[in-house]
């Protein structure tokens, strides 16, 4: 547990260290003594940010899968022990929140569409990182209800219901049925895997948008500055 | 002819001895019968129950001063219907089965209070602590065999189930419910 809230505090420390970095970059790209070729006004550089909202719930709920798949790697590596029946609880109350927040993300995306990719990006990429961009989206968000989803159904299915918080007690998804529950678990590890997999590519893209192709996209989801 | 006349008498009184027992006899149908239990682990309801046990009963609703409810529970045969959970159930901070392998209820007096219902009375010993409890009953019959059913609380760190990291009740609470359904056969009408 302790070793936990380590690894916990140490992540979130990482990521506001890295978000200050990036925002010290895009002051220092929109800066006129700025080292990019004067060919490129600074205005290209500028794009159309998300909303407030949306860069909230994308970086709070991005990080927390991290930390969920984390505490859930962690856990089912644990002998029988309070420690390990606390953690099962947190994980499936942090699942349960998550799913409830990405459905308010998704309602917000709908009713405050995102921008879209800037033209100047779009015209360079490639047809095949156009359809990988997209699907990767569209998969990430796919798992992000199937991954709590099938936890839920996991719990149900082993006969250990979710009771959020200790208090609020969830419908079952699936009767219980042992057998079952074994096949759900599996389903729930391999779509965990698949989306760590995928947050782990869309890290790469931004990174590579950031260092290598230097356009600054990442500026859409960072805080605005003013 | 005189040694078979008092070899009969003998037979007729040992007879005699026993018939008043063999009248009574009231046996467990185990398996039509339950006892289980419910804890709450964090907020999660958790359902177990014993497979063996048994039961010694001298019941008579018009005699009750005398009647006697005595129950034995395997413990060893407690489950919650996982694997996992279930290996570690017998170990010494749980049930400790080694060294208790049985839980008993003695009664010590039964009160009626009507409609079927009846008050017993008794001493419950789990993993060598006894505590006087008292447990409602209710009774029905259908055919020949007549039915016991009830719940009743007690507090799981009264007997030491689960101790030492496991006596944090913030994790598995202290109240547990006790429920059980006994089938009887040979129980006089109620």
């Amino acid at each position: 547990m302790h070793l936990f809230a380590l690894v916990g505090f140490y992540t979130s420390s990482l990521s506001i260290a890295i978000g200050h970095e990036f925002a010290k970059k895009t002051t220092l790209k929109t800066a006129p003594e700025s080292n990019l070729s004067n060919s490129q006004p600074p205005q290209a550089l500028s794009h159309t940010s998300y909303s407030t909202v949306a860069i909230v719930l994308h970086w709070f709920l991005g990080l927390s899968i991290f930390a969920m798949f984390a505490l859930g790697v962690y856990m089912h590596e644990l002998p029988f022990s309070p420690e390990r029946l606390k953690l099962y609880n947190y994980h499936k109350w942090a699942g349960i929140c998550f799913l409830f927040l990405t459905v308010l993300r998704l309602l917000w995306r709908f009713t405050h569409r995102p921008p879209a990719l800037p033209a100047a990006i779009e015209q360079v990429m490639p047809t095949w990182q156009t359809r990988i961009y997209h699907a990767t989206h569209h998969v990430m968000y796919l798992l992000f209800f199937a991954v709590p989803l099938l936890g839920w159904a996991y719990s149900s299915a082993a006969g250990f219901p979710i009771v959020l918080f200790g208090v609020l007690p969830l419908p079952d998804l699936l009767t219980v049925d042992k057998e079952f529950a074994k096949l759900i678990k599996e389903l729930h590890e391999v779509s965990a895997i698949a989306l760590m997999a995928l947050a782990l590519l869309h890290i790469a893209a931004a990174l590579k948008h950031q260092f290598i192709d230097k356009d600054n996209l990442v500026s859409r989801m960072l805080p605005k500055r003013h | 002819m005189k040694l078979k006349l008092t070899f009969l008498t003998i037979l007729a009184a040992v007879a005699s001895l026993f018939s008043p027992a063999v009248f009574a006899q009231q046996k467990l149908l185990a398996n039509q019968s339950d006892v289980s239990f419910t804890f709450k682990q964090m907020g999660v309801p958790v359902d177990g129950k014993f497979t063996k046990f048994d039961a010694q009963i001298n019941f008579d609703a018009s005699k009750l001063a005398t009647s006697k409810v005595a129950f034995t529970i395997d413990i060893a045969s407690a489950t919650l219907g996982d694997k996992a959970t279930d290996a570690e159930l017998p170990k010494a901070p749980w049930f400790n089965t080694a060294k208790f392998p049985q839980a008993t209820f003695a009664s010590n007096s039964i009160k009626s209070l009507g409609g079927g219902k009846f008050e017993v009375m008794g001493k419950l010993s789990i993993k060598g602590v006894s505590q006087d409890v008292t447990v409602p009953v209710v009774m029905t019959q259908a055919g020949a065999v007549t039915t016991a059913t009830g719940t009743f609380a007690i507090k799981r760190l009264i007997f030491k189930i689960g101790e030492n990291e496991w006596s944090d009740t913030s994790m598995v609470a202290d109240p547990v419910q006790v429920k059980f359904k006994i089938a009887l056969s040979g129980v006089g009408k109620l």
